[in-house]
C-alpha cells in the first residue's frame, strides 16, 4: 500500500518519536500514576501503526516472511513467566508473589517486583498489537490459486 | 436507577442485532456493542459517591477512594474484547475470499 | 452525575441502533466508533482514568482494523429481501428482549441506589492496600499482586490471538 500526502508525512515524522516517548513514560511509571502496562503497550503500538499507516509498507519495505514482532512476543511473555517463577529462589514458595523489597510508597523504585512486570507486560501488549495489525491490514493472504 | 436500565438496553441493543442482522460484519459490530456496555454496567456497580480516583498521595486525610476491584477486571476485559474482535475479522476475511459475500444466509446455502 | 451519564448512555444508543441500521458498511463501522468514544467520557466521569487511557487506543485501533477489512472487500450491503424466516427472527427476538427487560427490572430492585457502596469486599482490598504491595495507583497492585492470574491469563490470551490471526490468513515465515 502506499503511503499518504506529504503533509502527513511530515508531520508525522514529528510526532511518533513523541508518542513512543509517551509510551514509555506511562509503562514505567505505571505504580505511581495511572496507566500500567497495558496502556502503556497500546500506546507504543499506536506510534508503529501511525508510522506504518502515514509512509505506506512499500517505502518501509516491509516483508511477508521476517515478522520480528512476533519473535519479541513471545520472548517478552516468557520472560514475565520467568520473573514470576524466580521468586523460588528468593525463598518464597508462592508463584507469582512480590518479592523484592518494597520501599517507601511514591518512589520511582519501588513497589517490589511491579515495575519489573509492567515492562515486560508492555512490551508484550504491544508486541501482540503490532502483529495483530500486520496480519490484518498488511499482509493480508495471498490470492486464492 | 435510570442509568442501570439504559445500560441494559444498549445490552438488548446489540442482543437483537446479533439475532436479526444478516450481514456478519453487522454482527461483529452487534458483539463489540454487546461488550461496551457489560464494561460499563461492571464500572456503574462500582462507584461511590464523592469519591475520587485510587490513586494514594500523601496528603490526603481519610479519603473515600472509588472501588479499584472492578476496574481491574474490566482493564483486562477491555483488552480481550480486542483479541476476540480481531480473530473475528480474521474470519470475516477469510469467508469473504471464499464466498465472495458478507451475507450469512449466501453462505449458508452455497455448500462449497 | 447521574444525569450527565444517561444523556451520554442516550448518545450511544442512538449510535448504536443507526450501526444496526445503516445501508453502508463504512458507516456502520464508525457508528460503532460513537459508542467506543462515549464510553471513554463515561470512564472519566466516574473516575476511572486508567481504563479510559486503555479503551481510547484500543477503540481507535479496533476502528482501523475494521475499516481496513471494509474497504478491502465490500461497502454495500444487500437489499433486504422480507421472507417469513426474517419476520420469525424478529417477531422470537422482540419475545425474549421484552422478558429479559422485565427480569433485569425486577432485579434490579434489590441492587442499592446508584453510588451507594454495593461491593462491600473491596475494603479488605483497599485498607493497607499501599502497604501490603508498596504501589500508589492501587489499580496497579491489585492486578499485579493480588490478582496477579488473571494478568497472566490475559497476557496469554493476548498472545494465542495474535497467533491465531497468523494462523487463520496463513502468513508463513520463512520456507
Amino acid at each position: 500500500m502506499e503511503g499518504m500526502s506529504i503533509i502527513v508525512k511530515k508531520v508525522t515524522q514529528l510526532l511518533c518519536g513523541i508518542i513512543f516517548l509517551y509510551g514509555i513514560y506511562i509503562i514505567s511509571h505505571g505504580h505511581l500514576t495511572p496507566g500500567g502496562g497495558f496502556a502503556g503497550g497500546a500506546i507504543i503500538a499506536g506510534s508503529f501503526i501511525l508510522l506504518i499507516l502515514a509512509f505506506g509498507s512499500d517505502a518501509l519495505n516491509l516483508k511477508k516472511e521476517v515478522i520480528e514482532s512476533s519473535i519479541t512476543e513471545s520472548i517478552a511473555i516468557l520472560i514475565v513467566i520467568l520473573i514470576a517463577l524466580a521468586g523460588f529462589f528468593f525463598g518464597i514458595k508462592v508463584f507469582f508473589a512480590n518479592y523484592l523489597p518494597r520501599g517507601i510508597v511514591g518512589e520511582l523504585i519501588s513497589a517490589g517486583a511491579i515495575p519489573l512486570y509492567n515492562i515486560f507486560i508492555g512490551l508484550e501488549v504491544a508486541s501482540a498489537i503490532l502483529t495483530i495489525f500486520l496480519a490484518l491490514v498488511i499482509f493480508k493472504e495471498e490470492s486464492q490459486t | 436507577m435510570t442509568v442501570f436500565l439504559l445500560c441494559f438496553i444498549l445490552f438488548l441493543v446489540g442482543l437483537y442485532g446479533v439475532f436479526t442482522r444478516r450481514n456478519l460484519i453487522k454482527i461483529v459490530i452487534s458483539l463489540s456493542i454487546m461488550e461496551f456496555s457489560i464494561f460499563l454496567m461492571l464500572i456503574l456497580i462500582g462507584y461511590i459517591d464523592n469519591g475520587i480516583a485510587p490513586i494514594v498521595t500523601p496528603g490526603d486525610l481519610n479519603p473515600i477512594y472509588v472501588d479499584p476491584l472492578p476496574q481491574a477486571m474490566v482493564l483486562t476485559a477491555i483488552v480481550i474484547g480486542l483479541a476476540t474482535t480481531s480473530m473475528l475479522m480474521a474470519i470475516a476475511i477469510r469467508l469473504y475470499r471464499k464466498y465472495k459475500t458478507f451475507d450469512i444466509r449466501e453462505i449458508k446455502s452455497l455448500r462449497g | 452525575m447521574e444525569q450527565s451519564i444517561s444523556i451520554i448512555l442516550i448518545f450511544m444508543i442512538v449510535g448504536a441502533v443507526y450501526a444496526l441500521h445503516a445501508k453502508d458498511l463504512l458507516s456502520a463501522v464508525i457508528a460503532c466508533g460513537i459508542v467506543g468514544y462515549g464510553l471513554v467520557i463515561c470512564f472519566l466521569l466516574l473516575k476511572a482514568p486508567d481504563l479510559a487511557i486503555v479503551q481510547i487506543v484500543v477503540e481507535t485501533i479496533t476502528l482501523i482494523i475494521m475499516v481496513a477489512v471494509v474497504l478491502d472487500s465490500t461497502r454495500h450491503e444487500l437489499a433486504v429481501q422480507v421472507d417469513t424466516q426474517g419476520i420469525i427472527n424478529q417477531i422470537i427476538s422482540f419475545i425474549l428482549i421484552a422478558g429479559m427487560f422485565y427480569f433485569f427490572y425486577v432485579s434490579i430492585q434489590s441492587l442499592d441506589v446508584f453510588g451507594a457502596h454495593t461491593v462491600r469486599m473491596a475494603n479488605a482490598y483497599i485498607e493497607g492496600a499501599a502497604e501490603k504491595t508498596g504501589s500508589a495507583n492501587l489499580v496497579t497492585g491489585v492486578i499485579f499482586d493480588f490478582r496477579g492470574y488473571d494478568t497472566l491469563g490475559e497476557a496469554v490470551i493476548l498472545y494465542t490471538a495474535a497467533l491465531g490471526v497468523m494462523t487463520l490468513l496463513r502468513i508463513q515465515g520463512k520456507k
